[in-house]
Parts: C-alpha cells; sequence; structure tokens
C-alpha cells in the first residue's frame, strides 16, 4: 500500500523516477478524526516498518503528562491509538514540530521526506537538505519505501530563486529582534506564494531562532518550502549564488509601510485591553528560547497563564536543571508532544484573546481554538501575562 | 450549455453539482472544519460556505502540511466536496484522495483546470463526467 501511494504521487507529479531518501519527519501522527487512525492501524496490520530514520512530529496527546488536553473520550482514545500505531512502524517517539534542535539534522544535499511546513521550511532552507513539502499519508509511505518521486524540491534546478526580496530599507535594531522575524516571515509568504525567494540586504546574519521563527510564518501565510537568506543560509552565500548567477524575475523591495502592515494584520483581536492566555512555542521552544523566557521572567508570576509548547528534548533539560518547578511555580503550563493549537488545551471561552509572539500561532489560532490574537514580541508576552492586560512596547 | 474540457488528475464518479469557485488560496488544516465542511478560516473570503456536496475550484493551497488528513477525514466523514478542480496537482492535498481510495472508500474526481476559467463557474450547476469534461446547465446565483 506504501509504494502504491509513493507511486500514485509520483505519477500526478510527473516524476518519472524515485530516489533514495535518508530520513523521514512524519507529521501523520497527528489526529484530526478517525480515519487518520484506521489508515496507520491498516499500515500496522500490514506488517509495514520505517527503512529510514523517521522521527514523529506533534501528537494530539501531551504524553508527557505536562499539560491536559479537553479532548472527548472517543476523541482520545482514538489519537492515543494513533499515535501508538506510528510507534509501531518504527518512528521515533519525538513528538516536536522542531526535530531539526532534536538532533535530526540531515547532512546538506541529503534527500530526505519531510512533513510539517515548518520543518520542511527549515530543513530545506537552513540545513540544505533536500524535500518536497511532504503531506500527511505520503510522509510515512516514503519512510516505509524508503524512497520518494524525484520531483519539486529534490531537483537542484528547482531550488534556484527567482525572486529577490530586499530588506535594506528596513531599520536594523527592528530587524535584529525577535519579533521582527515572525512578521517578516508572513510577509514574505504572501509575497512570493510558491515562488523561491531570496531575502536580501541584512546587514547580520540572524541566528537559527530567529529563521526558524521565519520559516514557520512564511510556511503559514503561503507555500513556502525553501526560501533562502543571502550570507546566512547554506544555498545562498550570497545574493547571485542563490539565483543560480541569473537575473531575477522579480525584486521585492520591502518598506516600513509593508512591515507595519503585515504586523498589524498579525493581530485579529479588535481590541487590546485584555488577555486571557498567552501561548509561545510554535515552532516548539528551543533551550534558548527558554532562557530567554526565564530571563524576562525574572523569577516574577504570572496572572495570566503563559503556555510554553515544547518538545521532550527540551523538557528532559528543563527538569534535569530545576527549570521545570521554577517556570511551573511561576505559572507557566508548560505543553509537551502536542501544542494549543492542535488540540484542546486552552479552556473554551467565547469571546477570549490570546497574546503570541509566533506567527504561525497567531494564523491559526483563531480557526483553531476561537481566541482571537495580540501579537507582539516575548517580552510584551510575559509582561502582559505578568500584568494581566496587554503590554506593548517592551525591548525584545 | 458551456463545456470545459479538464485533465483527469484522480478518477471517481461522475456528478452534479454546484460550483464553489474559491478566490483565495486556501489551507485545509485550520481552513475547513472538518467535522462540518464549511470553510472555519475567518480571513478566507468565502468564510462561512460549506464544500461539502459542491464543486469545489481549488486556485492555490497555502500552509500545513496536514491538507490531505483534512480532506481524507471529509471524504471518511461524508462531507467531502461531490468533485475537487485544481488549478495544478497539489501533492499535498491530492493525498486523502490517493489514501482515500487505498482505504475502499468512494472518493471525489478531481480535475484540473486553469484558474483563469473559475470565475466562469462560479455558484452554476455542473455536470461532470467521468472523462472531466464540465458542462455548466444554468445561471444560478453563488449561495451564502
Amino acid at each position: 500500500m506504501a509504494m502504491r501511494i509513493v507511486a500514485e504521487t509520483a505519477r500526478l507529479m510527473g516524476a518519472t523516477r524515485l530516489i533514495p531518501i535518508v530520513s523521514a519527519h512524519i507529521d501523520g501522527a497527528l489526529y484530526h478524526g478517525d480515519s487518520g487512525t484506521l489508515f496507520a492501524e491498516r499500515l500496522v496490520a500490514g506488517g509495514a516498518r520505517t527503512a529510514v530514520r523517521a522521527t514523529l512530529n506533534v501528537g494530539a496527546i501531551d504524553l508527557t503528562g505536562c499539560s491536559r488536553n479537553r479532548l472527548p473520550p472517543h476523541e482520545l482514545a482514538m489519537a492515543g491509538r494513533m499515535m501508538t500505531a506510528y510507534k509501531a512502524l518504527g518512528c521515533e517517539p519525538t513528538w516536536t514540530c522542531a526535530p531539526y534542535q532534536a538532533g535530526h539534522r540531515p547532512r546538506f544535499g541529503s534527500q530526505v521526506a519531510w512533513g510539517e511546513s515548518n520543518a520542511v521550511a527549515f530543513c530545506n532552507s537552513v540545513l540544505g537538505a533536500r524535500t518536497n513539502r511532504y503531506g500527511d499519508f505520503l510522509d510515512i509511505a516514503c519512510a516505509i519505501c524508503g524512497r520518494a518521486p524525484d520531483y519539486g524540491l529534490h531537483r537542484d534546478e528547482n531550488r534556484r530563486a527567482t525572486v529577490v526580496v530586499d530588506v535594506s530599507q528596513i531599520d536594523d535594531a527592528f530587524l535584529a529582534s525577535d519579533v521582527a522575524w515572525p512578521v517578516l516571515g508572513t510577509l514574505y509568504g504572501r509575497l512570493i506564494g510558491e515562488a523561491i525567494g531570496v531575502i536580501s540586504g541584512l546587514a547580520f546574519r540572524p541566528r537559527e531562532d530567529l529563521l526558524k521563527a521565519f520559516g514557520a510564518a512564511a510556511a503559514s501565510s503561503g507555500s513556502v518550502g525553501l526560501f533562502h537568506v543571502a550570507g546566512a543560509t547554506p544555498e545562498a552565500p550570497d545574493e547571485v549564488t542563490a539565483l543560480h548567477w541569473l537575473p531575477p524575475v522579480e525584486r521585492i523591495v520591502v518598506t516600513d509601510d509593508m512591515v507595519r502592515d503585515a504586523q498589524r494584520r498579525l493581530s485579529t483581536a479588535d481590541r487590546a485591553d485584555r488577555v486571557d492566555a498567552v501561548a509561545i512555542g510554535s515552532p516548539h521552544l528551543s533551550l534558548d528560547e527558554f532562557d530567554a523566557l526565564r530571563r524576562l521572567l525574572m523569577g516574577r508570576s504570572v496572572v495570566v497563564p503563559i503556555y510554553a509548547c515544547t518538545g521532550r528534548h527540551v523538557l528532559r533539560i528543563l527538569e534535569r536543571d530545576g527549570h521545570r518547578r521554577q517556570l511551573e511555580a511561576s505559572g507557566v503550563i508548560i505543553v509537551a508532544d502536542t501544542c494549543v493549537v492542535v488540540t484542546p488545551i486552552l479552556p473554551e471561552q467565547p469571546g477570549a484573546i490570546l497574546m503570541t509572539n509566533s506567527g504561525k500561532f497567531s494564523h491559526y489560532a483563531p480557526a483553531n481554538t476561537g481566541y482571537s490574537v495580540l501579537y507582539g514580541s516575548l517580552s510584551d508576552c510575559v509582561e502582559s501575562a505578568v500584568a494581566g492586560v496587554p503590554r506593548f512596547g517592551g525591548a525584545s | 450549455m458551456t463545456v470545459f474540457e479538464t485533465e483527469v488528475l484522480l478518477s471517481g464518479p461522475a456528478t452534479t453539482a454546484s460550483a464553489l469557485a474559491l478566490t483565495a488560496p486556501i489551507s485545509f488544516w485550520g481552513g475547513v472544519d472538518p467535522k462540518t465542511g464549511v470553510i472555519a478560516d475567518t480571513r478566507h473570503p468565502q468564510s462561512g460556505q460549506s464544500i461539502a456536496g459542491r464543486v469545489l475550484l481549488v486556485p492555490a493551497t497555502v500552509g500545513s502540511s496536514s491538507a490531505a488528513a483534512i480532506l481524507l477525514e471529509l471524504v471518511h466523514a461524508g462531507l467531502a466536496p461531490a468533485a475537487m478542480v485544481l488549478h495544478e496537482p497539489d501533492a499535498i492535498l491530492l493525498l486523502g484522495l490517493i489514501v482515500a481510495k487505498e482505504m475502499g472508500w468512494t472518493t471525489p474526481i478531481a480535475l484540473r483546470l486553469d484558474r483563469d476559467q473559475f470565475a466562469a463557474l462560479q455558484g452554476s450547476q455542473l455536470d461532470i463526467s467521468e472523462a472531466g469534461t464540465i458542462s455548466r446547465r444554468s445561471e444560478t446565483p453563488p449561495s451564502r
């Protein structure tokens, strides 16, 4: 069945051959309804096993017990059966949307089959490994076959940037701040759609967590599977290399107005006078990001809970260092293995407002949680949680 | 009657249904409620409309790679579109139909048609043949 799925996709996409892959990241173990569970169990019943390293994206249940969800009994049981089935197929129970920060970093140029839009963008862009945007089912089918259809971003000629996105007009201090990158990512995704672009005109090399936030936002607002940042990502030592030495089809100069508009649109709440919850960690928080959270909290307790979503690879270290207890004592709810927009963890509350520093949460929270969103920096999020009302303008 | 010839991406039964032409790209995950088939993304121009039983015309998809899971769930729940018309083949989305076929469930036909043609079909009652011919029968206004 796995091979039929891979072959049918190859036909559909016009791929003339299958190529070997060295790893997979599986987005299929998140419960969206009984159908996905039935599919996974059909694979298990057929004796399927993964042929390559396969990490798992988030599931619908926090198996570490850090947080609780409100799934009704039937959904909870089916979501659990699904997670069990994917483990039975030989996948590693990493349960994170940031596998690249959990020790799964395929080599530059290697062929892989990754799912989860932010992980795909990171894998292609920041690691320089080669994957298409794998969807549920095809990712596990490729992992079982150890093969993937040869088309799209697996091929050199399709990785060329055709659009230059010039950010040289934007203030350097803003570009260096954590609040900028989800905004830029959202704007980039909307401008670029399915094309591949190279960000040009940056005066510094953004750190990994900024590129992670950018990719996640870009993959939410557009179909971004690969982006280049001149001077920062491995296929773009400079602009002309990312363009494969051909002239760009288009050059977009980003203006302050465009950035302000994108930032404004990340908030959907029509008022900024209350905040009912704060959510951070889409993609899952790294240790560095937890350090930043602890620095900003300065030992203070929060009035409004901060839901901090992460993977068990980070949770282990937080526990070892005593930080989990500290954070929980100050009112932070750590969410592991899953996150607040994929499973009902936030209390049901009509008209409630969620504050976040994540472009991806901002994009998906309104439809998936019913909360409207206020977007701010991590500092804004922490100060708002401590004060119990929205606070903007803190340093980031 | 106006006739449009399309390319069959994935086979499925002939059908008659009204067209819902999306005027903006859609993310199925977070954009369509798998329990109702209603477009849930409040930022989408067709927000609040149901895709169940319609001829869904998709100009482009964006966002999450879980689109196939939502489509599979819609098929399983009997809330899938009656037919899907895509501007270009989309592996992420169509996987939902490929897997549904593997599971032995009845799946809608999927066709390829240039999105420039979509506006001409909006809201109309369409006959779709197994060979992928779309015939527009009437000029019913788009439902709200």
